[in-house]
């Protein structure tokens, strides 16, 4: 796959000041996203997946800092440009969705104005002109009745429905870069399903890269092209899809692949990663997983792991891939889960 | 809505009368009897009963309640006795002279503590937001008759800028700058906690919509900083400022009886000072129904704008 880079992130930092200190959120991310691609950020409640997508539109709160080398997109440095400009590439170049449709709509303004919204903002039309359009895009994410739907209010949209407002607000602009924050995690498992194949679709309609942000590995495997396994603000392993679920490397991917359910094993306790995430706000020396990973070598308490390098698309950050490590197999329960995992891929793959 | 709003009014007419029973009741229980502050000290008991009858004091008060009500119906709210002229007579240029005194105190009020209150929640904890909020913490708790007196101490006796009361010079031709030194003071006096209190509603208001997901969508479709603001922001804070404003109106009445008896501003407030002190019954009934009336118009219209300016409320 030899494809256009769209967006490039490169050892982006961001903190938060607070009351009692400062949280470091992120903590240098490097990333390209290709063209037309699917890329998954997974990753445990609070290791940065929210924050660092945020960084790239700035939409963070007046607390946070962002900093670091660069994010090129179209040849130019987002981190260098101020609120204005960056208002010209919010909403019509890069677009996004968040985790909760019940909140994410003004509860005041009439659903259809604000997908015409950006329209009227980025592409100038008339109000008449941008509301032809939203309904158009309302009838495309499959709403019914659009016409009439269009001046009613958020209240009156079920939570998928208004996931699907979101979804057409998003792609309202045609934007090339679509960042869906958890898009399903609010919703039931149909309509789950329902949200994913609709993002999938408008995605190839109109060749838009996509950042995903999930937790739960069901749904990566069924949409992502490449996975950014996260943890404690930096991007621990990242590969293709068959190489994180295949070929993992890091433990802490080990772990988020044995937390997935296995259905063939009735009555299974879910396993969990044992302890917590770390406090931000005091990295621990070393790999910051190393107290939760049993696998921790001496040198893990000391430094933390460069990326290592497993192929030319798959690279891990575990002292484990270092040539003096020995030699340690993922968990076996992982293998269990292959027919599930390569359910889905295929799946994927067949509709691609 | 039409339907709603008529049962309302249908259901203000029990609660104005109540209001009405209450205060009639209130007046009378009131120690002192006009009878006989309107005779010399040595009347005789017959010139007392008279009088009494000439006031129509005689009967029991519920049948002077009634009758009240009666002529009340017919829009007739009786003589004063202290002037002896009909209350209706009386009442409107003080209610004229009360109005203008709120309607520029609301606006002035308002016009300062709305953009103030936005821009604490934008700087919340920087020190413009402390300075404001602090200055607004002294405003809801000095007295409105300390801070008149030393307002008119200083700028009207020492520095002489100002007049001391009233609404206009005597023996002028009242043009509308005289008119405007009259108002500045006792608008600056009422304004002082309204303002203050609006302002720390606002505030809290909007630093609460900032954090809303919402606010997040708006600039993440990017929109300029303005439109997120009014448009998405400033919008869903009217349903509470709508709230203050409805009972802000209501107590600002109460507030003008202080703020006018300072300023001698002719107004209802110190007509209802001067009718406690005559006992002039019919005087204080009218002015409660006028006061009873504006509050249920004001939370009337209040609930007919909140469905205005939020779609989830409907009646
Ligand atoms: N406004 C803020 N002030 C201080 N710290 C913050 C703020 N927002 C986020 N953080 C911290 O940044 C870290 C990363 O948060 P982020 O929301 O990116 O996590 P996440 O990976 O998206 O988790 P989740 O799966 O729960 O959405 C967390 O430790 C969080 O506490
Ligand atoms: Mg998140």
């Amino acid at each position: 796959m030899v494809s256009k880079v769209v967006l490039s992130l490169s050892n982006l930092h961001v903190k938060f000041k607070t009351l009692s200190g400062t949280v470091n959120a992120v903590r240098g991310i490097s990333y390209d996203l290709y063209e037309g691609e699917t890329l998954a950020l997974v990753g445990e409640s609070g290791s940065g997946k929210s924050v660092s997508t945020k960084a790239i539109t700035k939409v963070l709160p007046q607390n946070a800092t962002i900093s670091g080398d660069s994010i090129i997109y179209q040849g130019e440095d987002l981190l260098k440009k101020g609120d204005s400009k960056m208002n010209k590439i919010r909403g019509s170049e890069i677009a996004m969705i968040f985790q909760d449709p019940m909140t994410s709509l003004n509860p005041i303004l009439p659903v259809g104005f604000q997908i015409a919204e950006p329209i009227i903002e980025h592409q100038h039309l008339s109000k008449e002109k941008a509301k032809e359009k939203a309904i158009k895009l309302m009838e495309r994410v499959g709403i019914v009745k659009a016409e009439e739907r269009y001046s009613q209010y958020p209240h009156q949209f079920s939570g998928g429905m208004r996931q699907r407002v979101m979804i057409a607000l998003a792609v309202a602009c045609h934007p090339h870069i679509m960042i869906a924050d958890e898009p399903t995690t609010a919703l039931d498992v149909t309509i789950q399903a329902q949200i994913i194949e609709l993002l999938k679709e408008l995605n190839k309609e109109f060749n838009m890269s996509t950042i995903f942000i999930t937790h739960d590995m069901g749904v990566v495997a069924n949409i992502a092209d490449r996975i950014a396994v996260m943890y404690a603000g930096k991007i621990v392993e990242f590969g293709t899809a068959n190489e994180i679920f295949f070929n993992p490397k890091h433990p802490y991917t080990w772990g988020l692949l044995m937390a997935v359910p296995d259905v063939n094993i009735k009555d299974q306790d879910l396993y969990t990663i044992p302890g917590m995430p770390p406090n931000l706000l005091h990295v621990p020396k070393g790999d910051p997983f190393a107290f939760r990973n049993k696998y921790a070598l001496n040198i893990d308490l000391e430094k933390e792991p460069p990326m290592f390098k497993v192929s030319d698309t798959h690279y891990a950050a575990t002292w484990l891939l270092d040539e003096k490590a020995p030699k340690v197999e993922p968990p076996k329960e992982i293998l269990d889960r292959w027919k599930y995992f390569e359910n889905h891929i295929e799946n994927m793959q067949k509709k691609s | 809505m039409g339907k709603y709003l008529i049962r309302r009014i249908l259901i203000a007419i029990p609660v104005l009368l109540m209001v009405t029973v209450f205060c009639f009741g209130m007046v009378n229980l009131a120690p002192g009897d006009p009878s006989d502050l309107y005779l010399s000290q040595n009347a005789t008991q017959v010139q007392k009963q008279e009088m009494k009858k000439n006031l129509g004091l005689d009967k029991p008060v519920y049948i002077q309640y009634v009758k009240w009500l009666e002529k009340t119906f017919q829009g007739d709210l009786g003589f004063s006795f202290a002037s002896r002229t009909p209350v209706t007579e009386v009442i409107p240029a003080k209610l004229a002279a009360t109005v203008e005194l709120l309607i520029c105190t609301l606006i002035l009020s308002y016009a300062l503590a709305i953009p103030l209150g936005i821009v604490c929640a934008r700087h919340q904890g920087g020190w413009l937001d402390n300075t404001i909020t602090g200055v607004s913490f002294l405003g809801v708790s000095i007295p409105g008759f300390f801070f008149g007196l030393g307002m008119v101490y200083i700028f009207a006796v020492e520095l002489h800028w100002l007049p001391t009361g009233g609404m206009s010079s005597l023996g002028q031709s009242s043009g509308f700058l005289d008119r405007l030194s009259h108002i500045i003071m006792p608008t600056i006096v009422l304004s002082l906690f309204y303002c203050s209190n609006m302002l720390r509603y606002v505030r809290s208001s909007m630093i609460d919509i900032f954090s809303e997901n919402y606010m997040r969508t708006a600039v993440s479709k990017g929109l300029s900083k303005k439109v997120v603001l009014w448009r998405h922001g400033f919008r869903n804070a009217l349903v509470p400022i709508i709230t203050v404003i409805s009972s802000d109106i209501p107590k600002m009445l109460g507030g003008a009886v202080v703020t006018e008896q300072i300023f001698s501003w002719p107004g209802l407030g110190q007509l209802t000072i001067s009718s406690i002190g005559s006992r002039d019954y019919p005087m204080l009934m009218a002015i409660n129904l006028i006061a009873a009336v504006g509050v249920l118009i004001c939370n009337l219209v209040a609930d007919v704008l909140y469905a205005v300016v939020d779609p989830r409320i409907r009646y």
